[in-house]
């Protein structure tokens, strides 16, 4: 079979567990910017969970940020580098947990960055413990009975938070089935083009399996994302400043 | 030569400006609060980046992203900002990346308070981040200094891929003197080959993070590192060593109350010497080969609690003296009393 990839994407051997989501969004991030011919111009700064291991499968420059850091690494780079596109890629441990105050603040500013920002459910890097998108009830290594929202409050809810910020761009996709991974990249394709024209800070939040952390089968953990976390987590656009909404 | 009248924290953020440094992420926080507020302006009147971030942890990792950019950055905190500096510091290190960092030392644990003191001594000279890293620190002790030694700073930061702190207290940042500023220079971002830039095709790709990742003889070479450091690049001011009885060791702001007591000491007979360390790291050892067999004993003046510099000068000296300290923590040390503990050493007093 003949393997098809954006260059900018290599077939070296990658750490992403199968079935993993990042891997995906990997991928579509090379596509939009081969389509865009942003190829050779694209900074990105990660997160050192899961994240970082895209350092040796995209061949874009590349920081590996402190934990919950890189939105505010990457606005750094950017304001060096006002030419290039500048991309800030982290967990949802990273950019709600250890790092909310980058985060927002980022979005606050209205920093003119890219953020993608995974939402697997859980700490994946660190084996699986509760994160601040996990669901009620949702087992974790931290919930072993289940999440109980009574002591840990509820799931952080990025559309919720920041639905209301003057940034130009804020949507949620999923990574889940084939036509969630094509409006996801239609997602990512628009919050580069408002970067590259100056509009500010552009947020993607994606739904993700993460079938080592949550044992379960890869199709049965994608499942699980369109039958049960998006009945939480709706998918969709909410900023869009243009109004192609 | 052109003077003019500045405070120390000021003519410290034109002096990076003059180096060629253009960005600028921080937090307030007293006494150094007047870096931020002067970069805020003058920032954005060369075409700098100033960011005023939500916390120091925020600046810290906002410098190592321009930093990995190429740019020639700087930051400044005080006390508890700079133990949020940490994070990023051994960032900085484990990646390979000059930056300079600013301590405008005060008073106290926790959150202290905003008056003078020396009392971050051990955090900056022995890594106070995770892992085993350490950093030139550079101490001024007078505002013309804060000038010179932010220049050097950059220097080495970028001769070494590494980050460098300057060890300033609130008394040289508040004091106002007449100062010297150098020329404008540009530094150009480009000049790097391992900083991003975006990766053309067939480049190879930038990876700026953890060298070891990276490296199979890491430790090695980060041992070098630090052995090159220590051999190059120690710094300091010796005054009347040679034939001196006792000699005293201090640096910033009390290293001039020193001097004025070593002249006043010699007028009245007694044989004072001072050395100054300028570089806290690498500690001066060589300046401590002056020593003469007239030396009968060391005393560190310094404004802390437990004379933190003692071990640097017992280990710089090979423990062939004996070490005292007068250490006064918030005050600036008296001429009088250095000399008064003189005396009682030279009598075999306790001191
Ligand atoms: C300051 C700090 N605290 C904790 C850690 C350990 N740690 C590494 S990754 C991670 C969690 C990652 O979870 P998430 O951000 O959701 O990303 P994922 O691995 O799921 O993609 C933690 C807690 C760290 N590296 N640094
Ligand atoms: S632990 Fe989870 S998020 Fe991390 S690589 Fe494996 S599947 Fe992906």
């Amino acid at each position: 079979m003949e393997l098809r990839a954006p260059e900018s994407i290599s077939f070296a051997q990658t750490s992403f567990c199968p079935g993993c989501g990042h891997g995906i969004v990997s991928r579509l991030i090379g596509e939009a910017m081969e389509e865009m011919g942003l190829t050779e111009k694209l900074l990105t700064v990660v997160d050192v969970a899961c994240s970082s291991l895209h350092i040796d499968t995209w061949k874009f420059d590349t920081v590996i940020a402190a934990h919950g850091r890189p939105i505010a690494t990457a606005t750094g780079v950017k304001k060096i580098r006002k030419d290039n596109p500048v991309l800030a890629y982290l967990g949802d441990g990273a950019a709600y947990s250890i790092g909310i105050a980058e985060t927002m603040h980022a979005a606050l500013r209205n920093d003119n960055v890219v953020t993608i920002i995974i939402n697997n459910g859980v700490f994946g890097m660190t084996g699986g413990q509760m994160a601040p998108t996990s669901l009620e009830g949702q087992k974790t290594t931290t919930s072993p009975k289940g999440r109980d929202t009574s002591k840990t409050g509820q799931p952080f809810d990025v559309v919720k938070v920041m639905g209301s910020l003057d940034i130009p761009y804020l949507a949620r996709g999923s990574v889940s089935n084939l036509g969630d991974i094509r409006r996801t990249k239609k997602y990512i394709k628009k919050a580069f083009e408002k970067h590259m024209n100056n509009e500010g800070f552009c947020l993607v939040e994606i739904l993700s399996p993460c079938p080592t952390n949550l044992g379960m089968a890869p199709v049965a953990c994608s499942e699980r994302i369109d039958g049960v976390v998006k009945e939480f987590f709706n998918t969709g656009e909410y900023i869009d400043k243009e109004g192609t909404k | 030569m052109e003077y003019v009248l500045m405070k120390g924290n000021e003519a410290l953020a034109e002096a990076a400006i003059r180096a060629g440094c253009r960005f600028y992420s921080g937090y307030p926080i007293t006494p150094q609060t007047e870096i931020l507020e002067y970069l805020s302006w003058r920032m954005d009147e060369i075409g700098g980046e100033f960011v005023q971030t939500e916390s120091e942890l925020g600046g810290i990792n906002m410098m190592l992203g321009a930093s990995a950019a190429g740019a020639r950055v700087i930051g400044s905190s005080s006390g508890p900002g700079f133990s949020l500096f940490q994070e990023g510091i051994s960032y900085l290190v484990a990646a390979d990346l000059p930056a300079v960092l600013v301590d405008v030392m005060r008073y106290g644990n926790g959150l202290g308070d905003i008056g003078q003191s020396q009392g971050d001594y051990w955090q900056l000279t022995r890594g106070g981040g995770h892992g085993d890293y350490r950093t030139i620190v550079l101490a001024p002790n007078s505002v013309q200094e804060n000038v010179d030694l932010t220049h050097l700073a950059f220097d080495l930061a970028e001769k070494y891929r590494h980050p460098v702190i300057i060890g300033s207290d609130a008394a040289i940042g508040q004091m106002m003197e007449k100062v010297a500023l150098p020329e404008m220079e540009e530094h150009n971002i480009d000049k790097f080959d391992w900083s991003m830039k975006g990766c053309k095709k067939g480049e190879e790709q930038k990876k700026i993070t953890n060298l070891l990742y990276y490296m199979d003889n890491y430790d090695e070479f980060l041992a070098n590192k630090y052995k090159e450091m220590e051999e190059n690049e120690q710094r300091w001011e010796s005054m009347e060593v040679e034939d001196a009885e006792v000699v005293l060791v201090s640096y910033g702001i009390s290293s001039r109350v020193c001097k004025e007591a070593v002249k006043v000491a010699r007028s009245q007979g007694i044989k004072l010497g001072l050395i100054r360390p300028i570089s806290l790291w690498p500690y001066p050892i060589k300046a401590f080969r002056e020593l003469s067999a007239s030396c009968k004993a060391l005393m560190t003046v310094e404004m802390n609690i437990l004379g933190q510099m003692v071990d640097d000068v017992i280990l710089a000296t090979g423990n062939k003296y004996p070490v005292h300290k007068y250490t006064t923590v918030k005050d600036v040390p008296e001429t009088e009393v250095i000399i008064e503990k003189a005396n009682k050493i030279l009598s075999g007093e306790e001191v």
